[in-house]
């Protein structure tokens, strides 16, 4: 029972990493019906971001506290939001009537141009940084909780409820969920389509950027390479959820890492990446539009 | 107050509309009358800026708006209810009028609106909680013209407000727009099948077949000119 749960506290920290990342291939799916897969290497650029930023911001601020943990997040999420702006502007709106194939396949090529365009200015080789000193917690007796665990979590969780907050509340979060039911309709409400597309693209990327930052915090080592993995993950968490549902990227996120987690723990860590594919094969048998999907209406 | 000069549009090879011309003066209602595929919706979207004319120029008040985008568009207070409603089913009715309003930053006037949209169509207030998705058509068709009244518009477009509608509330939301019209001063360009209803409200209609202008009269003439009793009024 004790490992049961202590595999369900570290499935639940990495499942809310996928979920951060998920956020971001739901909600640009939403507003241009379209995976963009350069999204994980903008996981991996936050992490980068992340590491030169604590370099630099230890000059000027004692390594290691809170506040320069915050300064750190913040200036990773911004950079990240730009370039995430800045990718759609070049690579995807010029395409923006052509077919879906044609902004699918530019994806993957943007994809590929930031992987080993990190690899030659980052720098092949891993590194790792920390934020924050780490230590184990003990509870009830036996349990652990690693102090980036709560960080993780604690993140995540503020990080959702904003997301929540703009999407909902906000008239920009509105002309989100306006833009993602109709482009047209939303353009004759005054809408500008593109203001609203770079937004989403900011916002998932922003995300992106701090999930990066869990990441390089939670495992030893980040390089160029490292948002592969993690983006199908999140990729096929999204699917999971219900692509263009934001609490179904939120759930299916947490669920793919409590499952991977679990069948670590008690099969073999061998099936960890096969799992998750699995999952992704067993949805789109069974319930293609996700857990909290909309079957799509073809509109004309 | 809209003037149209020797518009274009062709989708693909597919010419939609020939070289029509119109114009619409302020305060008035005009139709556009003609059967499925004469161009009609083309037009619109032509004027609203959803389709871009290859030759043809579109004037509104005084201003070159052919080459404007859509959004840019309504903000010089042309609005546009599209056919087929486009209501944002996703979203509340609140939050639709809420869109509506998009452009709009003066918080106070913009509840007078809404007072006024409400007023107009008492349904939607209270719908205003209710996911405008599971509203009927009636319902979603008010929801789509209170949503344009929302952008305070100048000049509105309707597309088609009676299709798909239970024949008692087309009665009902054509009285509405004959008011808006008159209350609000607002100028019409009414799309409709309907040829009977549209040209009773209008003042002056104009009768599309295959994408160019047949007749143009005002609509009184037009309800007696034999040819458009026997192919759009139903009658000999």
């Amino acid at each position: 029972m004790l490992e049961f749960l202590q595999q369900l506290i570290n499935g639940l920290a990495l499942g809310s990493i996928y979920a951060l990342i998920a956020l971001g291939y739901t909600m640009v799916y939403g507003v241009l019906r379209f995976i963009n897969f350069a999204h994980s290497d903008v996981f991996m650029v936050g992490a980068f971001c992340g590491y030169y930023a604590s370099k630099v911001g230890s000059r000027f601020l004692a390594s290691g506290t809170v506040t320069a943990a915050i300064v750190v997040f913040l200036m990773s999420m911004v950079v990240c939001a730009l370039l995430g702006i800045l990718i759609e502007r070049l690579a995807y709106r010029p395409l923006r009537e052509r077919s879906k194939l044609t902004v699918l396949i530019t994806a993957i090529g943007v994809s590929l141009l930031m992987e080993f365009t990190g690899q030659l200015v980052f720098g092949a080789d891993p590194k790792s940084f920390r934020l924050l000193p780490s230590k184990n917690l003990q509870i009830f007796g036996g349990l652990v909780f690693n102090t980036n665990q709560v960080v993780v979590l604690g993140v995540t969780v503020l990080l959702l409820v904003v997301l929540q907050m703009i999407v909902l509340k906000t008239k920009m979060g509105t002309a989100m969920r306006a833009v993602s039911y109709n482009h047209r309709a939303a353009a004759l409400m005054g809408i500008n389509i593109d203001v609203v597309i770079s937004f989403t693209f900011g916002l998932g990327s922003a995300l992106a950027a701090a999930a990066g930052i869990l990441y390089a915090i939670s495992y030893p080592s980040i390089d160029p390479l490292m948002g592969v993995m993690p983006g199908l993950k999140a990729f096929v968490a999204a699917v999971l959820g219900g692509v263009g549902s934001i609490p179904g990227a939120a759930i299916g996120g947490v669920l793919i890492g409590i499952i991977e987690t679990l069948v670590s723990g008690y099969v073999s860590s061998t099936y960890r990446d096969a799992i998750a594919f699995g999952v992704l094969i067993l949805i789109l048998l069974f319930k293609p539009t996700g857990l909290l999907g909309q079957p799509t209406v073809e509109k004309v | 107050m809209l003037e149209i000069k020797n518009l274009v549009v062709s989708y693909g090879s597919i010419v939609a509309l020939h070289d029509v011309s119109l114009n619409v003066v302020a305060g008035e209602i005009v139709t556009l009358i003609g059967g499925n595929g004469a161009g009609k919706t083309s037009a619109l979207k032509a004027i609203s800026g959803l389709v871009a004319p290859s030759p043809g120029s579109i004037r509104f008040q005084g201003e070159d708006i052919t080459r404007l985008k859509a959004h840019q568009i309504v903000k010089r207070g042309l609005c546009h209810v599209p056919e087929g409603r486009m209501i944002f089913a996703n979203l509340t009715v609140a939050e639709n009028l809420d869109m509506g309003a998009y452009l709009r930053t003066d918080a106070v006037e913009k509840r007078a609106t809404l007072q006024y949209v409400f007023s107009l169509f008492p349904r939607l207030k209270e719908r205003a909680q209710q996911i405008a998705g599971t509203l009927s058509g009636g319902e979603q068709q008010m929801l789509a013209i209170g949503r344009a009244l929302m952008s305070k518009p100048k000049f509105l477009m309707l597309d088609e407000p009676s299709l798909g509608i239970a024949p008692l509330l087309v009665k009902t939301i054509f009285e509405k727009i004959v008011e808006i019209n008159r209350e609000q001063g607002i100028t019409i360009l009414l799309v409709e099948q309907n040829a009977n209803l549209a040209l009773e409200i209008s003042m002056r209609g104009y009768v599309l077949e295959t994408g160019r202008i047949l007749l143009h009269d005002h609509s009184p003439a037009l309800r007696r000119n034999p040819e458009v009793r026997k192919a759009y009024l139903g009658g000999g």
